[in-house]
């Protein structure tokens, strides 16, 4: 497995930093304060083709390789956490299960407008009383003559205020263990769907996060996504995928940081010398470049066995466990590194560290990330021999 | 078999300053000093030894020599009794007059510290690997105990305090084995790879000291005996945060790639 970018990589990394350094990370911290994402900047991500990266040429998209698409979302979270998981959300966990479980119908009548923006995706599993236990959600889809009729209240769904396209999880049998949700796409202006409270947040603010509340929603029972009962399993599945995108999140918001502290280190005085010429100081820095390294190269794997369409279960759990709870401590060594100045919002690390803690948490926190990783290790021993 | 030396007891870390000198003798050289900690002394045929052979620079200079087997006045002094690793061979290389002739100089006569800096960084590739294999045996057998050892009613593998430890060592594995693997890719196509090959080295090598503890915790008491092999990992993985330069070292040269970069 080489993970030596090839050149068509290389170009792209280089026009996204540069399309990233310009026209996204100039207004980041803007964002954060008005906690929202400015108008026509959906158009312009639209117009760069980073609303249709993994969608195949067929169905309007670019279809790039997972490793470029990782790769685009830690550039896009180097310019701008809350922009990265706008398009990351939209790719890995509206787009994928549409692609992976929809029929033929379905993805000619949704890909090709997800591609350009002019829908934006979302997922909705998450319930008041269900987070890492999501197959205890409540809400309810009932099937009748005229469709299925949604009932219940999601919450936490990134991407919720601008998303047209909802791919939701919901119970269609109760009483039964195992196939008890089913998957379904919503359109977000199909009667009985309204957004609900729009979260406050201590990072990404600019990202929406928002309940979704649905009261006798009726869809058309050609909307149900996959097999009736395998919502958990189709629920899952796209988590693995999410993970990935997180992953890169988590690299790209540490990338920044460490951006940040080496430039500051070398202008900042102290004690007649720049604060780089103390090792406290080149131990800090170092220790991220350390874990910036190996987060990235476990991203990179997992992308790489998702695009061989190879277990990447734990792998991606791996990326997403390791390169979160690393930008917790790379975020809070570039406040030290800043000193006072670290924590005034004049300077971009405090956010960064804001930013970096949500990683931990969505797409799986950290413990169910552990959960995942442990019951490989020891149900299949031979995997970790085999590398 | 080979052995290299260039450590001393008075220079480590700060491997410029040692002191075992070449004298030039006609068109050979003589020479004296003691390097210690030198692995494979005992039954190497073959020894490259880094010694000073202008006293008035530091780094410049110093020069690397082939010295062989049987060379007069030239050979293994006193055996270290180790933490781990005990089976490797580490002893002293004591040197009173030894005559080697000018065929011996390897390398630019004066340029041998930047060569020697060159090895350490091609080394560390596979000092890297070493902590990986150590991780990956001291997991494996965690793993092994986890299922079969029972603790309230249940093997320890099912109680989430042991799954998690597991998970954070496999995660470190992992992670150290990317890293080494894409510095010797580097190695492969010729490029640069001292920053690639610092990163791998310390971070693979602290993976491995904090697995291996990890894997004595998960053994219990038993862990700490002589029935389980986790202790001797334990022992082993020590020294891989040391050798073929300290984790302090690695740091300062990640530092100032970085410093020199700007780190995009």
């Amino acid at each position: 497995m080489d993970f030596n970018l090839d050149d068509d990589q290389r170009a792209l990394r280089d026009a996204l930093r540069s399309f990233c350094d310009g026209e996204i990370a100039p207004k980041a911290a803007e964002r954060d304060q008005q906690a929202c994402f400015e108008d026509g900047l959906i158009e312009k991500l639209g117009e760069m083709g980073l609303f249709g990266m993994y969608v195949p040429s067929e169905y309007g998209g670019t279809g790039l390789d997972v490793v470029s698409y990782v790769m685009a979302v830690e550039e896009l979270s180097r310019a701008c956490a809350a922009t990265g998981i706008l398009i990351s959300a939209h790719h890995s966990l509206a787009v994928d299960p549409i692609l992976e479980y929809g029929t033929e119908e379905q993805k000619r009548k949704y890909l090709p407008k997800l591609s350009t923006g002019e829908w934006v995706g979302c997922f909705s599993l998450t319930e008041p009383g269900s987070g890492s236990d999501a197959g205890a959600a409540r809400c309810m889809a009932v099937e009748k003559d005229d469709g299925w009729h949604i009932n219940g209240t999601k919450t936490f769904v990134t991407n919720g205020g601008e998303a047209h396209v909802i791919v939701l999880f919901a119970v269609t049998d109760p009483d039964d263990p195992r196939r008890r949700l089913s998957a379904f796409i919503v359109e977000k202006d199909t009667s009985g769907c309204r957004v609900g409270k729009k979260e406050k947040k201590l990072g990404i603010r600019a990202s929406s996060t928002t309940e979704l509340i649905f009261e006798d929603c009726v869809i058309p029972k050609e909307q149900l996504l996959g097999e009736c009962g395998h919502g958990l399993r189709v629920a899952l599945s796209t988590l693995d995928g999410g993970r990935l995108g997180v992953a890169a999140q988590a690299v790209g918001i540490s990338q920044a940081a460490l951006e940040a502290s080496v430039s500051y280190s070398q202008e900042r005085q102290q004690f007649n010398r720049p604060i780089c010429a103390f090792q406290a100081i080149q131990w800090k820095l170092s220790d991220m470049a350390i874990e910036i390294a190996a987060a990235r190269l476990l991203t990179y794997r997992g992308a790489w066995l998702k695009q061989n369409r190879r277990p990447y279960e734990a792998e991606a759990a791996m990326a997403k466990l390791y390169a979160s709870e690393m930008s917790s401590r790379a975020t809070n060594a570039a406040i030290q590194v800043f000193g006072g100045y670290g924590y005034i919002e004049e300077y971009p690390v405090e956010r960064l560290l804001r930013d970096a803690k949500i990683t931990e948490l969505y797409e799986g926190t950290s413990e169910i990330q552990r959960l995942v990783i442990g019951r490989q290790l020891l149900t299949q021993p031979d995997w970790v021999a085999q590398g | 078999m080979g052995a290299w030396g260039l450590t001393e007891p008075g220079s480590g870390s700060d491997a410029a300053a040692l002191q075992t000198r070449a004298e030039k003798d006609g068109e050979g050289w003589r020479l004296f000093g003691q390097k210690q900690f030198i692995t494979n002394a005992s039954f190497a045929q073959v020894f490259v030894v880094v010694a000073r052979t202008d006293p008035d620079k530091e780094r410049k200079g110093i020069s690397a020599f082939i010295v062989e087997r049987g060379t007069e006045n030239f050979g293994p002094g006193s055996k270290e009794d180790k933490l781990g690793i005990r089976s490797s061979d580490t002893c002293t290389l004591e040197m009173d007059n030894a005559h080697v002739g000018p065929e011996a100089l390897l390398g630019e006569l004066n340029g041998g510290f930047h060569d020697a800096m060159g090895v350490l960084e091609r080394a560390r590739v596979g000092v890297a690997a070493q902590a990986v294999g150590i991780a990956r045996a001291a997991l494996e057998e965690a793993i092994t105990y986890a299922n079969e050892r029972e603790t309230f009613g249940k093997p320890i593998g099912k109680h989430q305090a042991i799954q998690f430890m597991l998970a954070d060592m496999a995660t470190g594995i992992a992670a150290a084995r990317l890293l080494t693997r894409d510095a010797a890719m580097a190695l492969d196509r010729d490029e640069d790879a001292r920053m690639q090959g610092s990163i791998a080295k310390v971070f693979a090598s602290e993976v491995a000291m904090k697995a291996t503890i990890n894997a004595v915790q998960i053994h219990g008491g038993a862990g700490c005996t002589k029935d389980f092999p986790v202790e001797r990992y334990m022992r082993d993985a020590k020294v891989v945060e040391i050798g073929e330069g300290t984790s302090e070292i690695q740091r300062m040269v990640i530092a100032r790639e970085l410093l020199k970069s700007g780190a995009a």
